[in-house]
């Protein structure tokens, strides 16, 4: 089915929210105010906001590192995202978790994951609880290009297709593995191509075209949920930050940044959408002014929120530990 | 409640047996865990097949379909990763991992994923799920089937461990673990699988965390657990023959551990040893021994004393491996020593 009016404000609304919530966070980490390591997905926000527009709150993703822009998608709720990226007791884990770990398991959200490649097997998890419970819950598992090459998402994608599981793995191949680029670190041309070994369906996407992930993620989506079983599609994008903010980004020269800059995905999907008049200006402006309040409430939230108490050291780590 | 005599491994199957009945949410799987049975061309005799490799799950399959008792590929990094998302979704997962030994190709998922799952999340979720997994020595199984390896998951927070030692104990700590709403390591020493108990027919649960005195004595507290328990014993009753009358403590679970239940058998008999088949250094037997040395120091007699395996892998020649295991003689002469 292709992008009608409304879902196009929609994923635009899920991009924009994104951008401006990892512009902000990077604002906010060189001010010093976020502690830890923070992983920013701006310039990969087609993939999610094209994938998770396809899934409803009962479908789960896994997520990776990089994950805030799997929960914006996914409908986490931005104020307790950006608290638990300042580690305060309203965040979405009540600042336990950290951007690595925010996780929402009551909207699908399996977590941020700071083990790379661990997304692969714990995703098989929901789609075998949807397959023995008989219900059409789909999972997406979200994973980079450097999480191609561990061993666990090899292991991940057979058994998903040996239990035939209502999955979809969704490689954001961003170029590099931390700072190795991926035309180093991967042996095979197209990392969609390792989904041959599977014998599942296996695609490679512009991951900065919105238009063309979200059909892709679509069909896909709808043969996980007919119980057709696992597909790979990899969506080959970029990301305008380093592997964590920090990062110089010395391994990309001047005219990479400058390609990538050239092939924005929310500019490409701007352009595209007014051209189809899919999409008008009053519209694009109505969300751009909303979201930056959004996420203006989110930080002023975040920072009037109180830090967790320090009992909270010791909870949570059981359900029950006499 | 109608008991009759079963083996380990019955009381092991039973469990599951029946916790599968109750809750339709419980499934298992592992590598050969149905083993070909329920396929077309297995009849008669033939018809359980494998049931694992040491057939604790035999019969499972047939019961109860290839859709809750599944076979999985080599592939424990999958699968453990899998009971992890699926215990946290909605199901009850048992994942059946051979041996301890393997753990080691799998332990991220055990350790940064399930464990720690919870507490990352601020406890919003929960991963009721259990690993069992065979442990220990004897069966000339070489130093990568062999290996205890326990405390290694009760040094870490979020996960329980539980090591059974008999079958009515196995059945009932394994009927717990299933309903337990954490992730639960579930070990199960290869040698007593063919050992026989008296176990209830009917279900029933034996708490995690509640240590079982094996028995009573007033002399020397031997605090052990596993296939230690049953050396422990035969030592007790050769002492007995000495006049020293020990008690046998079985910890039964090593996280959480029931330090009350300890602390009071030492209080009583003032001395300690522990028998364990794990390895010595940062280990369950030093974790008790700091224990009653921080909390009952001044109760002891004579300095506290620890008989486990020695700082090696376990040797394959009988003649090497039988050095390797504690035995009955070395708890008998440890305890003697502590008179003198």
């Amino acid at each position: 089915m292709s992008l009608t009016s409304e879902k196009m404000i929609d994923v635009y609304e899920t991009m924009v929210k994104i951008r401006m919530f990892e512009d902000k966070v990077a604002e906010l980490f060189a001010e010093g105010k976020v502690p830890g390591f923070v992983h920013l997905y701006a310039g990969e926000e087609a993939i999610a906001a094209g994938v998770c527009i396809h899934l409803t709150e009962r479908d789960y993703i896994t997520s990776t590192h990089r994950g805030h822009g799997h929960c914006i998608a996914k409908g986490v709720n931005i104020n307790s995202m950006m608290a638990e990226v300042y580690g305060k007791a309203n965040g979405a884990c009540k600042g336990k978790g950290g951007s690595m770990h925010i996780a929402d398991v009551e909207k699908g959200m399996l977590g941020a994951n700071g083990i790379v490649g661990a997304g692969g097997p714990l995703a098989c998890g929901p789609g075998l609880m949807a397959k023995t419970l008989g219900t059409d819950q789909v999972t997406v598992c979200f994973f980079g290009d450097g999480a191609a090459e561990q061993g666990t998402m090899h292991e991940a994608m057979n058994l998903a297709c040996c239990w035939t599981l209502p999955l979809v793995f969704v490689c954001e191949n961003n170029g590099y593995a931390e700072s190795t680029p991926c035309s180093y670190h991967c042996a095979a041309k197209n990392i969609s191509d390792r989904a041959v070994a599977y014998d599942m369906p296996g695609v490679t996407v512009d991951g900065t075209d919105l238009f063309a992930i979200y059909e892709t993620a679509e069909e896909a989506i709808d043969r996980a949920r007919r119980g057709e079983g696992p597909s790979l599609i990899e969506c080959r994008g970029f990301r305008y930050y380093g592997h964590f903010e920090g990062d110089a980004i010395l391994y990309m020269t001047e005219e990479e940044k400058e390609h990538n800059r050239a092939r924005d995905p929310i500019d490409n999907f701007k352009k595209r959408g007014l051209e189809r008049r899919l999409l008008s200006e009053a519209q694009i402006a109505e969300v751009d002014t909303r979201v930056a309040a959004i996420i203006k409430e989110a930080v002023e939230f975040a920072e009037e929120s109180a830090w967790p108490d320090s009992e909270e050291v010791f909870t949570d780590v059981y359900v029950n530990y006499p | 409640m109608a008991t009759r005599k079963i083996t380990f491994r019955e009381a092991i199957n039973e469990a599951m047996r029946l916790e599968m009945r109750r809750d339709p949410t419980v499934i298992l799987f592992g590598e050969d865990v149905a083993g070909g049975a329920t396929l077309p061309h297995m009849e008669g005799e033939n018809k359980e097949a494998w049931g694992g490799v040491l057939a604790v799950t035999q019969g499972l399959a047939p019961e109860f379909g290839r859709n809750r008792v599944l076979d999985t590929p080599i592939s424990e990094s999958a699968f453990i990763g899998a009971a992890v998302g699926a215990a946290s979704t909605g199901l009850r997962p048992i994942a059946e991992l051979m041996f301890v030994d393997f753990l080691g190709v799998c332990f991220d998922q055990i350790f940064n994923q399930g464990a720690k799952l919870r507490y990352m999340f601020g406890g919003k979720a929960q991963v009721p799920m259990v690993i069992r997994s065979m442990i220990g020595a004897g069966l000339r199984a070489a130093a990568q089937h062999s290996g205890c390896l326990y405390s290694i998951f009760a040094h870490i927070p979020g996960l329980k461990t539980v090591v059974p030692s008999t079958p009515y104990d196995a059945k009932g700590l394994l009927s717990s673990a299933i309903r337990d709403n954490d992730p639960v390591m579930f070990f199960e020493h290869k040698l007593l699988y063919d050992m026989e108990g008296e176990v209830p027919e009917d279900n029933y649960t034996i708490p995690l965390g509640v240590a079982d005195v094996k028995r009573e004595g007033d002399n020397t507290t031997i605090v052990t657990l596993g296939r230690m328990v049953h050396l422990s014993l035969e030592a007790a009753e050769k002492l007995a023959g000495d006049g020293i009358d020990v008690e046998v403590v079985d910890l039964r679970s090593i996280s959480p551990i029931d330090e009350d239940a300890i602390l009071k058998s030492v209080k009583k008999t003032h001395s300690l040893v522990v028998v364990d088949e794990d390895n010595p250094r940062c280990s369950l037997a030093t974790d008790v021994v700091a224990l009653v040395a921080s909390e009952a120091f001044d109760y002891l007699d004579a300095p506290c004393k620890m008989i486990t395996a020695p700082h090696t892998p376990v040797p394959f020649s009988p003649a090497l491996e039988d050095v390797y295991i504690p035995s009955v003689d070395t708890i008998v002469s440890t305890v003697k020593s502590l008179r003198e």
